[in-house]
């Protein structure tokens, strides 16, 4: 077992998940068996493999360009308005659980 | 004219030629559902008055004798992770179990803008998290094929729809399969982009450099009209690449003879079921005698590729989801008395157990004292996938491979193993860490009649290529 009871609480914490005592011990359980699957990534020798983040910046680009000239495409002008204006403070406090009709709200911040 | 049978061309033209209208069309399409979707559960929300409104807008385009765009009256449904303004988007999440956006996707702007129909959004595992649709928050999703079958997922619902009549064609999502394997469960198409060919803004992010948006359709031509639609540049999407789109429909006739199709070992291994490894080397050979060539290929890392992608997408999806806190998304949990407990007990309460997993994962796979062990050395293997891709297409223009190792399974089946559940995907989840674009079509079916898929992988960017076979494998079955 590599993931102990502790382990899970504290990425739970980490995640701001509470997780109850079943889900725990199920945790426990399934991160093991998914871990010891992953493990055999340990069977390749990747010292001199570079990482790969995505794919965006391998393909699709103008080969003859360099750095951030391969991506000037998607540069804009900095300019407040962005690409679309931004929504109205109303819009964007419609889908909000609670607010005073200005700002979202949330329970105290500071626990004394 | 039996109207829910219907292609997108033949649907159109009866729109445009006035032989039936938009509006029969949506009717015809939602009386459809009423009747059939009970059983199956494809969709999530119906969006009736904003199909009307369109269909109205086609109808009177057609009775002035106006053009009609290419899905001019297509009724289409769309999965449930793409944000349509004023039509509520739940991801198949209780956590945005009331959630309406402010702003539609980029692919569902150009599908209305190209005359398509939104009859409403398609059920989903949950955050797109899934390859059997049961991990939706709300219903599962039944195979219209066999009802005590899964309809593959995460895009369940989409491809049900088409594949139950209930949508001409859907838009669907695919991070690590979930295109491919529901087109290929359900029987229909199912087409996954290269990685930026198709806008992701409004795409209610799972792992943003794996996630894809593309077409699930009754027809290749289908799904290349889709494809056509929403591929391109975007600026709201800085990952979109700037890359020219092509006729996708014209290519579809240019010939395959001389083209040459990789078949790769390593996808017909241990863990394919026989059935499905016959129908797909009578697949290959159907190809062979269209007059394509057929070269070994090796791949040799793909055994590595499960590992790598539940590294990467779920350290992904940690992040991503971390958005869910129950300020600003629809649901918070109620009487909590500090920000923390609202934090937990929102999230707690919201997500169900396997999007907590993957949360789980990705966040331990990320910690501090982990992430080189884990997260990088994923990343560093996704290099060596991605280079075994590279290296066999220097030698074929499209590999062939079976799109999932067995048919559709049973509901329960596999959902208290997680584990079984991922490796449903090891034949699809080495095309998203790769960024390259894969399409599944049907190529015949076991002998209980459930449909079996064909994958076809191409270079990056080379849709047309494998549409093109897609096409010529699909007019001589």
């Amino acid at each position: 077992m590599k993931v102990t009871e502790k382990d899970v609480a504290y990425v739970a914490d980490l995640a701001n998940l509470e997780l109850s005592g079943e889900e725990r011990a199920g945790m426990v359980r399934d991160l093991n068996s998914i871990l010891g699957y992953i493990e055999r990534l340990n069977e390749l020798d990747t010292s001199k493999v570079e990482p790969m983040a995505e794919v965006s910046d391998r393909y699709g680009v103008d080969e003859s360009k360099q750095g951030s000239e391969r991506f000037a495409y998607a540069s804009r002008e900095d300019v407040p308005e962005g690409l679309r204006k931004s929504l109205p403070q109303e819009i964007a406090l419609e889908n909000a659980p609670d607010t005073d009709g200005m700002f979202f709200r949330v329970p105290k911040v500071i626990e004394r | 004219m039996e109207l829910t049978q219907l292609t997108i061309d033949s649907a159109r033209s009866a729109v445009q030629e006035r032989k039936t209208t938009a509006l029969a069309l949506t009717e015809a399409h939602y009386a459809r559902i009423q009747k059939e979707d009970g059983q199956i559960g494809a969709f999530l929300t119906l969006c009736k008055e904003r199909a009307l409104e369109q269909a109205g807008r086609i109808d009177r385009m057609a009775a002035e004798g106006k053009p009609l765009s290419p899905l001019g009256g297509v009724p289409v449904g769309i999965k449930d992770v793409m944000s349509t303004r004023g039509v509520r988007t739940t991801a198949g999440s209780k956590i945005l179990g009331k959630y309406v956006p402010p702003y539609d996707c980029t692919a569902v702007a150009r599908m209305e803008a190209a005359g398509a129909v939104v009859l409403g959004k398609t059920n989903c595992d949950e955050f797109a998290m899934g390859s059997s649709n049961e991990n939706s928050a709300f219903h599962p999703v039944r195979n219209p094929r066999e009802l005590s079958r899964v309809p593959g997922g995460s895009s369940g619902g989409s491809a049900a729809a088409v594949a139950a009549d209930m949508a001409v064609a859907a838009l669907g999502s695919d991070t690590g399969g979930s295109i491919r394997q529901p087109a290929s469960f359900c029987g229909v198409v199912g087409l996954m982009p290269t990685y930026g060919r198709v806008s992701r803004y409004g795409l209610i992010a799972f792992a943003s450099s794996l996630d894809h948006i593309g077409p699930l359709a009754k027809t290749v031509k289908d799904a290349a009209i889709v494809l056509r639609t929403i591929a391109g540049r975007d600026p709201m999407d800085s990952t979109s690449a700037d890359v020219p789109v092509p006729d996708y429909v014209a290519e579809l006739e240019k010939p395959v003879r001389g083209l040459k199709l990789g078949v790769a070992k390593e996808y017909f291994g241990d863990g394919l079921d026989d059935e499905v490894r016959h129908a797909v080397e009578l697949a290959i050979d159907k190809l062979k005698g269209l007059g394509c060539q057929v070269v070994p290929v090796s791949l040799p890392h793909t055994a590595y590729a499960i590992p790598t992608y539940y590294l990467i997408a779920t350290a992904e999806a940690s992040s991503n989801l971390a958005r869910y806190d129950g300020v600003r998304y629809s649901y918070r949990a109620p009487g909590v008395k500090s920000l923390s407990e609202m934090y937990r007990c929102t999230r707690d309460e919201g997500f169900g157990a396997e999007v907590k997993r993957r949360i789980m994962l990705g966040t331990y796979a990320l910690s501090a004292g982990y992430y080189d062990a884990y997260y990088l050395k994923a990343q560093k293997v996704r290099t060596l996938l991605t280079r075994d891709f590279e290296e066999a297409f220097r030698k074929v223009d499209a590999i062939v491979t079976p799109t999932s190792p067995t048919a559709a399974f049973r509901l329960g089946e596999k959902s208290n193993d997680p584990l079984a559940m991922y490796l449903a995907d090891i034949y699809t989840v080495t095309a998203d860490l790769a960024g390259i674009p894969g399409i599944s079509i049907p190529c015949g079916e076991t002998k209980e009649k459930l449909p079996i898929g064909l994958q076809i992988l191409g270079k990056h960017f080379a849709e047309a290529t494998i549409l093109r076979v897609a096409h010529a494998y699909e007019q001589a079955a």
